[in-house]
């Protein structure tokens, strides 16, 4: 065997494979053109590279322009954020992307339809708590109540978890739209 | 200039206004009004190839050996789908394509219609770029922006996928020239600031390295050249990975080989050692780096590449430049030259001691025998017989392409292609046919293995029909040599189905296609049938018969370092104990 011993040096500073950093959850804002088959390219461009999805938003914000505004909430360690960001970059129908994460305050909201059950103290339990988080009822029958609520991400998942020992059916979530805090555009 | 005419005529005068003189295609229902637009024209040549993958690899022979973009046409359902193995294999290799795709009527799509499949579907993560086009109206735009994307920035193939009806329909043609696309503009210029502070750490490196790739052939022989005049201003060692060879000449004392797997000793471990890296259109692939955590440690690195997602994808460098190589190339040159930069000779001066002393092992020596062809002697032995001559070299995939790359000199780009980062066999014949037609008068050989060759033997018929000389230099052992290679190492020598039982008489298939037959067994005939093989006018297929048992060495074992390469053992010829040198980890990679 003609292979040197290994060599018992630290591993390479350099690599990536090395270093584990922690995963953190950043949230992209891309505009594109508003044309067949984007969204496919940029969700194929996740799973094909095996990043990760978080959640998922995408409509038209131009008409006149065709431009429309994915908001992609995902996870991953900084360095596979950059790289996500890259291959976004160079998907050819892609006018920009911005990590809103990286941005001073951005603000980030979603939309939740929250489906509860119940009669009695459950009952009036859901309403009190709606009324705390500002949501709305859209929807009442004589068991069961839907809620409308919007804000930060984590103000719903609050809400879900409170509503859970309550009655809770089901969840529909519209997933993270974000925009930029000031008067300058993304 | 505007003009009325059908969606197929507008392809055809596309074409020609994009300056393709050549199409690589295959007929089919879906493509026949295109087919009907070339009948009733002169100037635009159609080679008609044998299956759709082979027109998808000759045009990748045709655009790597000539600069330009390669175009195939190909129907809808499999003609699309034959292609696809063509399309990633140019999009792995950064090569650029146009592939216009038949698609049946747009009022038939989706319905699972007679050769119909979802081609912009099945294309999308298989090209850079791809369009349906459903209208006539967006149809010359189109055609003009493939071209572009195709061949701007990082190059790739572009598929227009164009159904019958608007194949049929009539519409206003206009040339779009000097398309500026709203939303794709790379990068060519390199950030000033950061080429600067790329000079000023050459500068002080003592023992620098460069490490280049396809990235310099694909951005033009300009960034050969200044290559080439960077190096020798600096006096650094370089080398280069499979995809760039021949940017730099193989003759010259300050090349060290290809690097990686089956690199040279010498440059790999001038990788591992060096505490500059230059890396200029090479993207750190697993080829490349070996074991990602010791992967060159000591070294600061600095990487030119086009493509900013290439940049800290695989391996964190100190230093990105995001533009295109010649572009990146000129200014480190001037930036060099006027700033009176001068590398750490006494350092340097050491630092080739070191690599001299690497190169002493003379890695890619073998054992010559005089009762069988050792197939790296048959490649010197080629090379030595047709250095003098204008000559381009394409190669299937596997052992036969290894010692290719190690024993054949590469003085000029463009004169080597090869599938690199898809690794696939089949692709050298056809290749060579693309190459053969951009150069009609050059010596153009395709260094095959017995298996790889049959996976597109079909395309003889195609090189027979266009009278293109091409060589086919079978490397035959009878094996899928690779794969028995990675049976021995890993697998305890079962040898599970890379024999091949029962294979044609070459000579015989090559007079069957109205080819010449050559066959050598003797090292004692080899250069006189080598000799046969080159002055032979037309088509050859050459079979070379070669040691069974000869591995490809020297070799860095799946999940090894650069510094932990496996040697050829020169005094045995039963090989090498190697069955215990890969772990655990490393068996699980490819």
């Amino acid at each position: 065997m003609n292979a040197q011993a290994p060599q018992s040096a630290p591993p390479s500073p350099y690599s990536s494979a090395v270093g584990k950093s922690n995963t953190e959850s950043h949230t992209l804002s891309v505009l594109v053109d508003n044309e067949p088959g984007v969204l496919a390219r940029v969700v194929g461009m996740f799973s094909g590279r095996g990043f990760n999805i978080e959640s998922l938003t995408v409509a038209e914000v131009a008409h006149e322009t065709h431009l429309s505004r994915i908001t992609i909430a995902t996870s991953g360690t900084p360095e596979v954020i950059e790289q996500v960001r890259h291959q976004l970059e160079r998907l050819v129908p892609i006018h920009s992307v911005t990590d809103m994460t990286l941005l001073d305050r951005a603000i980030e909201r979603e939309l939740a339809m929250v489906k509860v059950r119940g009669k009695g103290e459950n009952r009036v339990e859901a309403l009190r708590l709606a009324d705390a988080f500002k949501a709305r009822v859209i929807d009442a029958t004589i068991e069961s109540f839907i809620f409308e609520i919007t804000g930060a991400p984590r103000k719903i998942d609050d809400f879900v978890d409170l509503m859970r020992p309550i009655g809770l059916v089901e969840v529909s979530r519209t997933g993270i739209a974000a925009i930029s805090r000031g008067p300058a555009p993304i | 200039m505007s003009k009325q005419m059908t969606g197929a005529e507008m392809i055809v005068q596309a074409l020609k206004d994009q300056g393709v003189e050549v199409v690589f295609g295959y007929p089919g229902g879906a493509v026949l009004p295109i087919y009907d637009a070339i009948f009733h024209q002169n100037e635009l040549r159609h080679v008609l190839v044998r299956h759709e993958q082979g027109a998808a690899h000759a045009a990748e022979g045709y655009a790597r050996s000539s600069g330009k973009v390669g175009v195939l046409l190909v129907t809808s359902g499999p003609g699309a789908t034959n292609a696809i193995t063509g399309l990633t294999d140019a999009l792995l290799d950064s090569i650029p394509l146009v592939c216009i795709t038949g698609q049946v009527p747009t009022h038939l799509i989706g319905s699972d219609a007679f050769q119909e499949c979802d081609t912009t579907g099945i294309t999308r993560n298989c090209t850079k770029h791809n369009y349906l086009v459903r209208r006539i109206e967006d149809l010359p735009r189109i055609l003009h922006e493939a071209f572009y994307v195709a061949a701007n920035g990082r190059p790739g193939p572009v598929v227009i996928d164009i159904p019958k009806d608007v194949q049929f329909a009539t519409g206003t043609y206009t040339h779009f020239k000097n398309i500026q696309h709203k939303t794709y503009q790379p990068q060519l210029k390199g950030d000033l600031s950061k080429i600067k502070q790329a000079v000023e750490m050459m500068t002080k490196a003592r023992r620098p390295v460069f490490y280049t790739g396809g990235g310099v052939i694909n951005s033009g022989p300009a960034a050969s050249a200044l290559l080439r005049e960077l190096v020798r201003l600096t006096g650094f060692p370089i080398t280069s990975t499979l995809m760039g060879l021949g940017a730099y000449p193989a003759d010259d004392r300050q090349w060290l080989n290809m690097l990686g797997m089956h690199g040279s000793f010498e440059a790999n471990n001038a990788m591992h050692d060096c505490d500059l890296m230059i890396c200029v259109g090479a993207r750190f692939d697993d080829r490349i780096t070996g074991r990602l955590d010791a992967f060159s440690p000591h070294s600061k690195k600095i990487h030119i590449d086009i493509d900013p997602s290439s940049i800290n994808k695989n391996v964190k460098v100190d230093l990105g430049i995001v533009g295109d190589c010649a572009h990146v190339l000129e200014d480190m040159v001037r930036l060099w030259r006027t700033s009176g930069a001068r590398a750490d000779q006494a350092a340097l001066a050491k630092w080739w001691k070191d690599i001299d002393h690497w190169r002493a092992k003379d890695s890619f020596a073998f054992r010559i025998s005089s009762k069988i062809v050792k197939p790296q002697h048959a490649i010197q032995r080629l090379y030595e017989l047709t250095k003098d001559r204008d000559v381009y070299i394409t190669t299937e995939v596997g052992q036969h392409q290894m010692w290719a790359a190690q024993h054949f000199k590469f003085m000029e780009p463009n004169r080597w292609m090869t599938s690199g980062g898809l690794g696939t066999m089949g692709y050298g014949l056809p290749a060579a046919i693309g190459a053969q037609i951009a150069h009609p008068n050059s010596l153009v050989i395709d260094i095959a293995g017995e298996a790889s060759i049959l996976m597109n033997m079909q395309e003889m018929s195609t090189a027979l029909q266009y009278r293109l000389p091409v060589k086919i230099f079978i490397l035959n052992n009878q094996y899928m040599g690779m794969v028995r290679q990675w049976q021995e190492l890993l697998h305890g020598g079962r040898y599970s189905e890379s024999y091949t039982a029962s294979l044609p008489d070459f000579v015989k298939l090559a007079e069957a296609y109205g080819a010449h037959g050559i066959r050598c067994a003797d090292p004692a005939d080899l250069d006189e049938a080598i000799t046969e093989m080159i002055e032979t006018p037309k088509a050859v297929i050459f079979d070379c018969v070669v040691d069974q048992k000869e591995n490809c060495f020297p070799m860095i074992p799946s999940g090894k370092a650069h510094n932990e390469m496996l040697m050829a053992d020169l005094s045995d010829d039963a090989g090498i104990e190697i069955g215990n040198v890969i772990d655990e980890k490393g068996k699980m990679l490819v």
